[in-house]
C-alpha cells in the first residue's frame, strides 16, 4: 500500500482542457501516472491529449472507473468541483488551486459530513503541490525527478519547502514513500494529523518528516496525536521563526493569532510530544538521517 | 482586507445593529455643520485609520460644542497617528468620523472569527469591553464566553440568547442583544468576513444596545464576489510597497532588516528568512514570487526590492520545479538588464536543470555571488553585508 496514490490509481483532471490542466496532465502522464481522462462541462464526448473528456465527474467515474482527481479550476468554482468529485465517488481529490475563499472551504467540509467514513473522499489542499508516491504515481505539480523512491513520508504545507526537503533527502541517498502537500490555506481538506495517521498504518513508510509553519493549530494537533498513537518516528521543521506576529506571511494560513501558533511555541510543544526537531531548514535531511540511522 | 470603523458600522447597521448617529468628513470646514446635523450636545471626533488603540494615541477627542468638533477635526486631519498596532511609521488620517456621544452604562466585548480547530465560526464575548481581546484573555479569562456556530444552519436564536444571558444583560434587553449578535453573525457569514469585532458593545443609560467601535476584515480571496466590500479599500492605509506587490501578484511583507529577499513559495521564503536570522542577519522583507517564478515576476520582484532603501544585500533563492532553473536564470539576467542593482547579489538556484541555470548566470556578465544550499545562501548574504 502507498499513502493515497499508487500505480493503480485512476486519475481524472477537473478543468482538463484549460491551460494549467493540460500542462500538468501532460507532466503527470510523462511521470507515469495513470491518467484516464478529464472533465470540462460542455466538452463531453471530445478527446484531449488522446484521452476522453466528460461533462460531469459522475460520467467520468462511470466510464473509466476513476478513483482520483485533481482540480485545475478557477478558485470561484473550486468548491463546487470538489463537492462534485466527492458525490461522484472519487476517493482522493487534490485541489491545487490557490485562492479559494475560506467560507467556501468550510462549506465543502460541512458538505462532506453527509458521507460515512468509508465512503468519504479525502480532499488534499487547496493551495498545495499535491501528492507523489515516487516511482508509482504523481497527483500533483511537483518536479518528479527530485524525489527518490524510499521509505520516508513527507507532509508539508509549503510546496517549494517540500521540494527542498525531498532534494536534501535525495542528496543523502534517502528516498520518499509518499510526499503530501496539504497547502497553505487556513482551512484545508486534510490536516497534518489526518495524513500522519495514514503514514502510521502504511507499511511502506518507516519515518515521517512534517514541515509546518506559523499559524493555526494543526501542527500541535498532529504532535499530540503522534504522542498518543504513533510508533513511527516523526521529525518536524517549523518555518517562520522570524515572522512578525499578526501579519500574513504569503500563505493565508500563516498568521500568528493565538498561543501555540508561533514557530517557537510550536517547536516547544512538538518537542514535548517526542518529535525530533530539525533546527533549521537546511538540516531537514540530516535530521531525518540521524533518526533513521538509530532505528 | 481591512476597512474603517465608519464603514464597518454602516455595514453592521444594515444587518440590524444599532449604531450612534454619526457622519464622515474629509475637511474641518464641514465638521461644524456635520455636528449640528447629527444633533445632540456632545460629540466624539474619531480619526479613521486601520488600527485599534486609537484612543491612547490621541486619535479620539470628545467635544462639547460644534466649534470644538471643527477644531478637533482640524487637529487630526493629515496627521500621522502612531498606535501600538501601526508600527513606528504610523498611519495617515484622511477621514474623520463625528459621532454623537453615548452615555455608557456598561461596556461589553463581542468578536467573531474563524475557529481553525473546529472549522466553524466562533463568537467570543466578554463583560470586559473596552480592553483588547488579548488583554481580556490574559487578565480576565474567566469572563470570556464562546459559542461555535454550525455554518450550514447559521446562528440560532438560542445561541445568541445564551451569550446575552452569559453577559449578564437584563431580561428586557435580551431580545435586542440577541438581534445584535445575530446581525454581526450574518454580516460575517454573508460578506466573506474573516473578523468582526465590536469593542465595546455598549448598553447606554437610555437602555440602548450600541456598537460603539467596530472593526471588520475580509477574505481577499472572496473579493471577486464582494464588489461592494472591495470598493471600501483605502490604499492610503497600506504600505506603498505592499500595494505595489499585491497589484502585481506578489506576496510581500515589509520587515525591519536589510537583506532583501526574492524567493518562490511562501514556506521556502519563511525558511530562508529563518536561515538569514541564524546566520546573524535580518530580512528586509518577505517576498514570495509564487511557485512558478516566471521571468516577468522576477523583474517585478527586483523592482520592488530595490525600492526599499534599507536593502543592503539581495538574496535570490529559487527552487525551480516545472519552471526550470535555466528559464529562471534567463529571467534574472533579463531583469538585471532592466534594473540596476547597486548592492551585492547572492543567487541560489535549486531543482530542475540547476546546472544549466548556473551556467547561464556565470556566462552572463552579471555581478553576483553563487550559493548552493539554503545555508550557504544565507551565510553568503550576511557575509556580503559585512564587507
Amino acid at each position: 500500500m502507498t499513502v493515497l496514490v499508487d500505480k493503480n490509481s485512476k486519475i481524472i483532471i477537473q478543468g482538463f482542457t484549460g491551460k494549467m490542466g493540460s500542462f500538468h496532465a501532460d507532466e503527470m502522464i510523462k511521470y507515469g501516472s495513470n491518467v484516464v481522462g478529464g472533465v470540462t462541462p460542455g466538452k463531453g464526448g471530445s478527446k484531449h491529449l488522446d484521452l476522453p473528456v466528460f461533462n460531469t465527474v459522475k460520467d467520468a467515474v462511470n466510464e473509466t472507473g476513476a478513483d482520483a482527481s485533481i482540480l485545475f479550476v478557477p478558485p470561484a468554482f473550486a468548491a463546487d468541483s470538489a463537492m462534485e468529485a466527492a458525490d461522484a465517488g472519487i476517493k482522493i481529490c487534490v485541489a491545487i488551486v490557490d485562492g479559494i475563499p475560506s467560507h467556501d472551504m468550510i462549506r465543502i467540509k460541512r458538505y462532506m459530513r453527509r458521507y460515512t467514513k468509508s465512503s468519504k473522499m479525502t480532499l488534499v489542499g487547496p493551495n498545495c503541490a499535491g501528492i507523489i508516491s515516487p516511482g508509482k504515481s504523481m497527483l500533483g505539480i511537483m518536479p518528479g525527478h527530485i524525489y527518490k523512491e524510499g521509505r520516508v513520508g513527507i507532509i508539508s504545507r509549503s510546496g517549494t519547502l517540500g521540494y527542498e526537503a525531498a532534494q536534501q533527502l535525495k542528496n543523502l541517498n534517502i528516498g520518499v514513500s509518499t510526499s503530501v502537500g496539504i497547502g497553505g490555506d487556513p482551512i484545508n481538506g486534510s490536516s497534518f494529523r489526518d495524513i500522519i495517521e495514514k503514514f502510521e498504518t502504511d507499511d511502506e513508510t518507516d519515518a515521517i518528516l512534517m514541515i509546518g509553519e506559523i499559524g493555526g493549530p494543526q501542527e500541535v494537533a498532529a504532535g499530540e496525536f503522534a504522542k498518543e498513537n504513533m510508533k513511527k518516528p516523526v521529525i518536524a521543521y517549523i518555518a517562520g521563526l522570524t515572522a512578525p506576529k499578526g501579519r500574513v506571511m504569503g500563505h493565508a494560513g500563516a498568521i500568528v493569532s493565538a498561543y501555540g501558533e508561533s514557530a517557537i511555541e510550536k517547536v516547544e510543544i512538538l518537542k514535548e510530544c517526542g518529535i525530533t526537531i530539525s533546527k533549521n531548514p537546511s538540516v531537514m535531511g540530516d535530521t531525518v538521517k540521524s533518526v533513521i540511522e538509530k532505528m | 482586507m481591512d476597512i474603517h470603523e465608519y464603514q464597518a458600522k454602516k455595514i453592521l447597521s444594515n444587518f440590524g445593529v444599532t449604531i450612534p448617529r454619526g457622519g464622515i468628513v474629509y475637511s474641518p470646514e464641514n465638521a461644524e455643520n456635520k455636528a449640528r446635523e447629527i444633533g445632540g450636545s456632545r460629540w466624539v471626533v474619531k480619526a479613521q485609520i486601520h488600527s485599534g488603540a486609537r484612543g491612547k494615541a490621541g486619535g479620539i477627542i470628545v467635544c462639547n460644542t460644534p466649534l470644538e468638533v471643527a477644531q478637533a477635526t482640524d487637529k487630526l486631519l493629515g496627521k500621522k497617528l502612531v498606535t501600538n498596532q501601526t508600527g513606528p511609521e504610523g498611519k495617515i488620517v484622511n477621514r474623520i468620523y463625528i459621532e454623537e456621544a453615548t452615555d455608557i452604562e456598561k461596556e461589553l466585548y463581542l468578536g467573531l472569527v474563524f475557529d481553525r480547530s473546529s472549522e466553524s465560526i466562533m463568537v467570543v464575548a466578554s463583560t470586559e469591553g473596552g480592553m483588547s481581546v488579548e488583554e481580556i484573555s490574559k487578565e480576565k479569562p474567566e469572563t470570556i464566553i464562546r459559542s461555535k456556530i454550525e455554518v450550514a444552519v447559521g446562528m440560532q436564536n438560542f445561541q445568541a440568547r445564551e451569550l446575552a444571558f452569559g453577559l449578564g444583560i437584563e431580561p428586557d434587553l435580551i431580545r435586542r442583544a440577541s438581534d445584535t449578535i445575530i446581525g454581526c453573525y450574518k454580516a460575517f457569514s454573508e460578506l466573506d468576513a474573516t473578523m468582526v469585532e465590536v469593542n465595546p458593545l455598549v448598553i447606554s443609560k437610555q437602555k440602548q444596545i450600541l456598537a460603539l467601535d467596530c472593526k471588520m476584515s475580509f477574505d481577499n480571496n472572496a473579493m471577486f464576489r464582494r464588489s461592494q466590500v472591495s470598493e471600501l479599500r483605502d490604499k492610503t492605509q497600506e504600505d506603498s510597497k505592499e500595494i505595489f506587490a499585491s497589484d502585481r501578484g506578489l506576496n510581500y511583507v515589509s520587515l525591519d532588516g536589510n537583506i532583501g529577499n526574492i524567493i518562490n513559495g511562501a514556506g521556502l521564503a519563511m525558511a530562508s528568512m529563518d536561515m538569514i536570522k541564524l546566520a546573524g542577519g535580518a530580512p528586509a522583507n518577505f517576498l514570495d514570487v509564487g511557485g512558478g517564478a516566471t521571468p516577468e515576476k522576477i523583474v517585478k520582484a527586483f523592482k520592488l526590492v530595490t525600492m526599499d532603501e534599507k536593502v543592503k544585500v539581495i538574496l535570490v533563492n529559487i527552487f525551480a520545479g516545472i519552471n526550470r532553473c535555466d528559464w529562471v536564470a534567463e529571467g534574472i539576467v533579463d531583469a538585471l538588464k532592466k534594473i540596476q542593482i547597486k548592492v551585492p547579489l547572492v543567487i541560489r538556484l535549486a531543482g530542475t536543470n540547476v546546472e544549466k541555470g548556473n551556467k547561464i548566470l556565470k556566462e552572463s556578465k552579471i555581478n553576483y555571488i553563487e550559493a548552493n544550499t539554503l545555508e550557504d545562501a544565507a551565510n553568503k548574504a550576511v557575509a556580503a553585508l559585512n564587507k
